[in-house]
C-alpha cells in the first residue's frame, strides 16, 4: 500500500542565507512541483513542517526557511551535505494557465515572496508569458529582506514597487503594501490581468479589501495560504477552514473562495 | 439465519471467535473512571459474554480500537524511516448503530479525502467486521434519529443482549461456522425509533446566513463556559484529528519514533503555527469551529450525512456541562432569526 506520509531523504546542496532568520536551503530531489506547491520537510526526532517550494531546477529543489519553530531551528543547524527527509509536492499552486497571456500583479508580505518566486523567475526568463508584471513587495525593515539579487533583477523586468513597513531605505518606499495597490494601472489593463497576494494573514485580507476597492474583479485575484498541518494529506485536520483543507484544496485559492473561509 | 445462546453458549462462541479475530466490545473499567469509585466503559477485547457492557453506551467509542489514541507511524535511524508493522488478526467489533455509522464518516476523512488513502487508517479498518448491538434506545443525551445514524446494515452479525444470553442474526456466511448446533431462532434487530432528545441541525445553504452566524454573539458565551480541556472531541465517535510528533529513545537518541497522537480543535494552539498568533485565540471560536464542523462543513465536502452521529458523549464527558444537542438547537434558532432578518426565513 503507498503511504503519503513517507518521507524520503535528500541531500542539501547548499544553504543561502537571505536575511538573519531566512535561509534558503538547495535540497537534491526530482520531485516537479508546480508554482505554488509545498512539501514537508522532515528531520527525525524533531518533527515535521510544510514548507513552499521557491525554486527549482533540474535535480533540485529551493525552500527558504524562517528559523522561527521547532523543525526550522533545528533545519538551519544543517549544512552542505546534511540530510532532509522530504515528501510532497502537495497540494494546488498558482492557476499559471490564468496568469499566462495577461498583466500579472504580484503582491507579497514579508517570505510570502518565496512561494511566488519561482513563479516570478519563470515570468522573468520567458518574457511572452504574461503581458507585463506588477510586483509589489513589502517587508517590515530592512533585516527581513530576502532574495536581494533577484529583487534587483526583477527591477529590470517587472515593474516593481519594494517597500518597508515604516523604515526609510534608498530605492525603496515606506509603506505598507495596501497603500500602493491603487498605484497599480488597473485601467489599463482592458480587464485582462490576474492578481496574486502572499502574505501573513492580516496583509492578505486587508490587500483583498484594498484590491476590491480599487475595482479589482474578485474572480481574478488568488490567495497562497499558509496553515498549521501534521500530514499535508487531508488527514489530521489541522489545516481545515470550513469545508475545504488548505493542504488538499489550497495553499492557493481563488479570492471568491478565500474571502469567506472563516479560520 | 438466526440463534438463541445462553450466557454459557455465548462465551463458547466467544472463546472460538477469539481463535481468529480479536473481539472488541464495550467493557468495564472499575475505578477507572474521572472521578473517585467511578468506573469507565470503553472498547477493549472481551472474553466472556459478562464482559460485555450492553446496557449502557460506553464512556468512549469505537474509534479508539481503529484509530488508537497515540500509535508509532514510523521507526527512524539518523537515515531512515521504516513504517511501522500493519496488525494482521481479524478484528470483530461489537458496536451499536450509531458507532458504526461513526466509522463510515472517519472512513471519508481517513480513506480518500483529497486522493490520499491514510495507510495507518487502512490497514486496521480493512481488518474490521462489525457485529452491530441492538441498542435499548440510548441515554438522556442521544439523539441518533435526529442524525440518521440510528440504523446500519453495515454489519456482520446483529446481537440483542438481555440478561438471559443473546438473539444472533448471522448477516455474513464466515461467521456461521460458529454457530452450528446452537439453538436456532427468528431474530432481526430492531432499530431506536425515536428518541427522547431532537436536533434540528440548522440549513446553512445560504452564504449569507453561514457568515452572519459565525458572526453570530451565542459563540461569545463559550468564552466563559468552555474550558478548552478537549474532553468532547476524546469522546467523539467522528472526531480524526491528530498531530504527529517525534520521540527519541532514552537510552539511544540517534533512534526513535515518529507518533501519531490524537488532537482537539478545542484545546488552544490547535491551529497555532510557529511565530505566528492563534487564528481561533477564544474558547467561542474553538466552539463554532466544531460545532459548524459536525453540523454543515463536513456535509458541504462530503454530501450524504452531517458528521454529528448523535451519540451523546461528548455531553456526557464535559464538565462544563455544555450540551451538544442544546447548543444546536441553539444554532438553528439564530440561523431562523438572522434569516427572518434578512428577509430570508
Amino acid at each position: 500500500m503507498f503511504n503519503p506520509v513517507q518521507p524520503q531523504p535528500c541531500e542539501i546542496l547548499g544553504v543561502k542565507k537571505e536575511s538573519a532568520h531566512e535561509w534558503t536551503f538547495r535540497v537534491a530531489a526530482d520531485a516537479k512541483p508546480a508554482h505554488g506547491q509545498f512539501m514537508q520537510l522532515s528531520i527525525p526526532k524533531v518533527g515535521e513542517a510544510p514548507i513552499s517550494v521557491s525554486a527549482q531546477g533540474e535535480g533540485w529543489l529551493e525552500f527558504t526557511i524562517r528559523s522561527v519553530g521547532k523543525v526550522t531551528n533545528v533545519i538551519f543547524e544543517k549544512q552542505a551535505g546534511d540530510i532532509l527527509f522530504l515528501r510532497g509536492p502537495y497540494g494546488r499552486g498558482w492557476p499559471v494557465e490564468r496568469f499566462k497571456g495577461r498583466h500579472l500583479v504580484v503582491i507579497t508580505g514579508g517570505t510570502g515572496l518565496a512561494p511566488v518566486r519561482s513563479l516570478l523567475n519563470m515570468a522573468a526568463a520567458d518574457p511572452a508569458f504574461a503581458k507585463d508584471v506588477h510586483l509589489v513587495c513589502g517587508f517590515k525593515n530592512e533585516e527581513g529582506i530576502v532574495f536581494h539579487g533577484e529583487l534587483e533583477g526583477w527591477r529590470q523586468r517587472f515593474r516593481t514597487i519594494y517597500a518597508l513597513d515604516h523604515d526609510v531605505k534608498e530605492g525603496w518606499r515606506t509603506g505598507l503594501v495596501t497603500s500602493f495597490v491603487k498605484e497599480i494601472p488597473w485601467d489599463s489593463f482592458d480587464g485582462e490581468y490576474a492578481v496574486a497576494v502572499v502574505g501573513p494573514p492580516p496583509m492578505m485580507k486587508f490587500t483583498g479589501l484594498e484590491l476590491l476597492a480599487n475595482g479589482v474583479d474578485a474572480a481574478r485575484i488568488w490567495m497562497s495560504f499558509e496553515r498549521k498541518m501534521s500530514c499535508a494529506v487531508g488527514k489530521c485536520g489541522h489545516c481545515r477552514i470550513d469545508e475545504v483543507y488548505v493542504c488538499l484544496d489550497g495553499p492557493v485559492f481563488p479570492y471568491t473562495v478565500a474571502r469567506d473561509l472563516v479560520d | 439465519m438466526g440463534y438463541s445462546l445462553t450466557p454459557a453458549q455465548a462465551d463458547g462462541v466467544l472463546g472460538a471467535l477469539r481463535r481468529r479475530y480479536c473481539v472488541y466490545a464495550p467493557r468495564r473499567f472499575p475505578n477507572q473512571g474521572r472521578y473517585s469509585g467511578v468506573d469507565v466503559v470503553r472498547y477493549a477485547p472481551v472474553e466472556r459474554f459478562a464482559d460485555i457492557v450492553w446496557r449502557q453506551k460506553s464512556d468512549y467509542p469505537v474509534k479508539e480500537v481503529i484509530s488508537p489514541i497515540q500509535q508509532a507511524l514510523f521507526y527512524f535511524t539518523e537515515d531512515e524511516y521504516r513504517a511501522s508493522k500493519a496488525p494482521v488478526r481479524p478484528i470483530l467489533i461489537l458496536a451499536r448503530p450509531c458507532d458504526i455509522a461513526a466509522q463510515e464518516i472517519q472512513a471519508k476523512i481517513y480513506a480518500g479525502n483529497g486522493g490520499f488513502d491514510d495507510v495507518y487508517y487502512q490497514r486496521v479498518r480493512e481488518l474490521v467486521k462489525f457485529a452491530v448491538m441492538e441498542c435499548g434506545g440510548g441515554d438522556d443525551t442521544c439523539f441518533c434519529v435526529s442524525m440518521g445514524s440510528n440504523r446500519t446494515d453495515n454489519y456482520s452479525l446483529a446481537l440483542r443482549c438481555s440478561d438471559s444470553g443473546m438473539l444472533v442474526q448471522v448477516a455474513d456466511g464466515e461467521f456461521e461456522p460458529y454457530f452450528q448446533g446452537l439453538p436456532q431462532a427468528e431474530y432481526t434487530p430492531r432499530f431506536v425509533e425515536e428518541n427522547e432528545l431532537k436536533v434540528t441541525p440548522p440549513d446553512l445553504d445560504d452564504r449569507e446566513v453561514r457568515l452572519a452566524l459565525k458572526r453570530h454573539p451565542m459563540w461569545k458565551e463559550f468564552d466563559s463556559r468552555c474550558i478548552s480541556c478537549g474532553a468532547c472531541t476524546a469522546a467523539c465517535s467522528t472526531c480524526t484529528c491528530f498531530t504527529t510528533r517525534d520521540v527519541a529513545y532514552g537510552d539511544n537518541p540517534e533512534v526513535g519514533e515518529r507518533r501519531r497522537v490524537t488532537a482537539s480543535c478545542q484545546i488552544a494552539g490547535f491551529d497555532q503555527m510557529a511565530g505566528q498568533r492563534e487564528l481561533r485565540a477564544t474558547a467561542g471560536d474553538r466552539m463554532r469551529y466544531k460545532v459548524l464542523h459536525k453540523f454543515h462543513d463536513y456535509k458541504a465536502r462530503f454530501g450524504d450525512h452531517h458528521m454529528c452521529v448523535g451519540c451523546g458523549r461528548c455531553t456526557h464527558r464535559c464538565p462544563e456541562l455544555i450540551s451538544i444537542s442544546a447548543t444546536v438547537n441553539k444554532v438553528h434558532a439564530a440561523v431562523e432569526d438572522i434569516k427572518a432578518g434578512m428577509g430570508k426565513a
